[in-house]
């Protein structure tokens, strides 16, 4: 089962690539796959078609205080990246796409009709990171209350400025 | 603002400081979308076709160009016949703050929104402020019944960004503290579950062979939970003295006790009436909702981690991933308790295989030295003080790592900016991820197995919410 051949990146898309990661002495390094926002849909797609057959892990990470990561050619840095990691079990491979998301338009496509397991996770980086998930069908607050302001996971945002809230107390809002 | 001129260094400090803070707030973004719609369950009339298909939980992927049109579920279903009821948070069988949101046709489950985030204490935010060596006590409190799990998956994920190998006696120890991890994570999971469907006794048993685990824990990391054992590095102290017969007396009980279990409960009818085709899933559904660990392999799909991509020494040794074929409540719970067994196998070969040696990384600049290297060397001080004030600076890079805890893949991606510091952790939690599988495994059933199911499903808010 494992002897299969590795996949070759889905044709049409961004062409997956491998730079340098640090890895553990007895663990397959991940393939890694940076598409544009207008393709990354389609890619997901793609893999999902390609015997990826689980979503592992949806989040997202704000480089506000780190822009000078490691990228390949021809990705534009962007503040936000949303990281999908995909699984294969029949091929025993995964693969982690990283979609580029600029802060000024931060909307991405949502793959929840592809991977239907996605719609907690898309919840989750929508609720705690801000990003928009267009195409999902219940995009509300996951975690913090419905009517939460700001996004904690965001580097700008301030930690202690919204004061412990209890019932009946003067709010900040 | 001051009258005492020596206090103007420490004004023009804090005007800075506030300066900065009220910088950073006028460029916190506040988009309009934070005033989003409800969490809660609405009435069918309200509700979009897209969420109503996931809270009937159909999952699977229509054929192109499908369109589900909201009356076609159920249709002769009207809102005047169902009733929405709420269940939890503080529900005594949701275990924990677990709210569900449930629509009711007389006893019949028609639809399910599990709402989330009662025990969210922002872990992630925390675990961004604190260096590599403190990070293991923040993510060992999420997942509190298997704490050696989330310390594990943490500490993997380090040692991948910083390039070292551990000695071997480091990974089978690691290993050996998993496993009996594993066991009374099950045997936690059987009491409760037992519990659930009414079995007192199997509460009590579960919690007394339990115990038997968390004491030898105690022994070994001086805490019954959220140990703090397993840092980057290696683990925080050796095994104790004589730890072969205290585990080999863990695994002996055990073993004799769950064939008392399969007496108890396996061969009962009631039991069995309550738990056989009860909230069903099929293996591509739980593929489908992203699903691990049990409920998965209960599907007939043998995906464990162990196996399947080993991480540690798991390679080494011999056991059998445990599959299902109905994928119900049943299924689920043999395979958890076959697990057990399995656990006890691969306890007993650790022990007779554990390798002497050292059970830390030798690197100074990773883990601090002995304590009499102290008082002999000056650069061991220095290293020691460094490596609990500043913490040790890892490479920049990202990392995803998983393992298989208890509850299915339990993964970690970590990025690294080159200091002290996790510049993001993000832990994907396997009960998180397992929760979606309620609407699907609730549908169609009765209210008086909803407890079961949710059972079942073995989620620990903790680290749900994170």
């Amino acid at each position: 089962m494992s002897e299969t051949a590795p996949t070759a990146a889905p044709v049409g898309t961004t062409a997956a690539i491998l730079p340098e990661v640090p890895r553990l002495p007895d663990r397959l390094v991940d393939q890694l796959a940076f598409p544009h926002r207008e393709t990354y849909h389609q890619m997901v797609g793609a893999f999902r078609d390609g015997g990826f057959e689980l979503c592992a892990d949806l989040c997202a990470v704000d480089y506000l205080t780190h822009p000078g990561r490691t990228l390949p050619e021809g990705v534009t840095p962007e503040r936000f990246e949303v990281v999908v990691n995909l699984a294969s079990l029949s091929m025993r491979q995964r693969v982690r796409i990283r979609v580029q998301v600029p802060e000024s338009d931060p909307v991405v496509d949502s793959i929840v009709d592809v991977y239907a397991g996605a719609d907690a996770m898309e919840r989750e980086a929508f609720d705690l990171m801000g990003i928009v998930f267009s195409g999902h069908p219940d995009m509300t607050r996951i975690l913090m209350p419905e009517d939460w302001e700001g996004h904690p996971l965001r580097k700008d945002y301030g930690v202690g400025r919204v004061p412990v809230q209890f019932k009946e107390a003067p709010g900040p809002r | 603002m001051s009258e005492h001129d020596g206090r103007d260094e420490v004004e023009t400090g804090l005007e800075d400081t506030e300066r900065a803070h009220r910088e950073a707030e006028e460029r916190a973004v506040f988009v309009a979308e934070t005033s989003e719609g409800a969490q809660e369950l609405m009435p069918r009339g309200t509700t979009s076709a897209g969420e109503l298909r996931q809270e009937v939980g159909a999952v699977l992927r229509l054929p192109e160009g499908g369109y589900v049109d909201p009356g076609d579920i159920d249709i002769d279903r009207r809102d005047d016949q169902t009733m929405i009821i709420n269940m939890g948070p503080q529900h005594p069988s949701t275990h924990g703050v677990l709210r569900l949101m449930l629509e009711l046709d007389g006893e019949t489950v028609l639809r399910t929104k599990p709402i989330i985030g009662y025990l969210h204490t922002g872990m992630e935010k925390t675990g961004e402020e604190l260096t590599y060596v403190q990070g293991a006590t923040n993510t060992t409190r999420m997942d509190y019944l298997s704490p050696l799990h989330n310390e594990l998956v943490f500490s993997l994920a380090t040692e991948a960004l910083l390039g070292i190998e551990l000695p071997p006696r480091a990974v089978w120890i690691r290993m050996l503290m998993a496993e009996l991890n594993r066991m009374s994570s099950h045997l936690m999971w059987m009491a409760t579950n037992g519990m659930d469907l009414g079995s007192t006794s199997m509460m009590i048993y579960g919690f007394r062979e339990r115990e038997m685990v968390l004491s030898f824990f105690e022994k070994t990391t001086g805490l019954r939970m959220n140990h703090n054992y397993i840092r980057p590095g290696g683990v925080a102290a050796d095994l104790p003295d004589g730890w072969q017969d205290d585990v080999e007396v863990i695994c002996e009980t055990i073993l004799a006790r769950t064939y008392e279990y399969d007496e108890l409960l396996t061969g009962q009818p009631i039991f069995r009436d309550r738990t056989e085709a009860v909230g069903n899933i099929s293996a591509e559904e739980a593929l489908a909702l992203s699903v691990t660990g049990p409920i998965l392999r209960s599907t007939g799909v043998p995906w464990d981690l162990r196996r399947t991509m080993p991480y540690l020494a798991y390679d080494k040794l011999d056991f059998d991933v445990i599959v299902g074929s109905y994928g119900d409540n049943f299924d689920r719970y043999s395979v958890r308790l076959n697990e057990i067994r399995e656990s006890i196998r691969m306890v007993r070969q650790i022990a007779e295989m554990m390798p002497p040696g050292d059970y830390r990384v030798q690197d100074r600049k990773v883990t601090p030295p002995p304590r009499a290297r102290i008082d002999e060397s000056m650069e061991a001080l220095i290293h020691h003080f460094k490596v609990f004030t500043e913490g040790f600076r890892v490479p920049e890079g990202e990392v995803y790592v998983a393992i298989e805890s208890p509850r299915g893949e339990l993964g970690c991606y970590m990025v690294s900016d080159g200091t002290s510091k996790p510049y993001r952790m993000h832990i994907r939690g396997p009960s998180f991820v397992n929760l979606q599988a309620l609407p699907l495994l609730l549908r169609g059933g009765l209210m008086a197995d909803a407890v079961a199911v949710i059972s079942s499903v073995d989620p620990v808010m903790g680290e749900v919410d994170r």
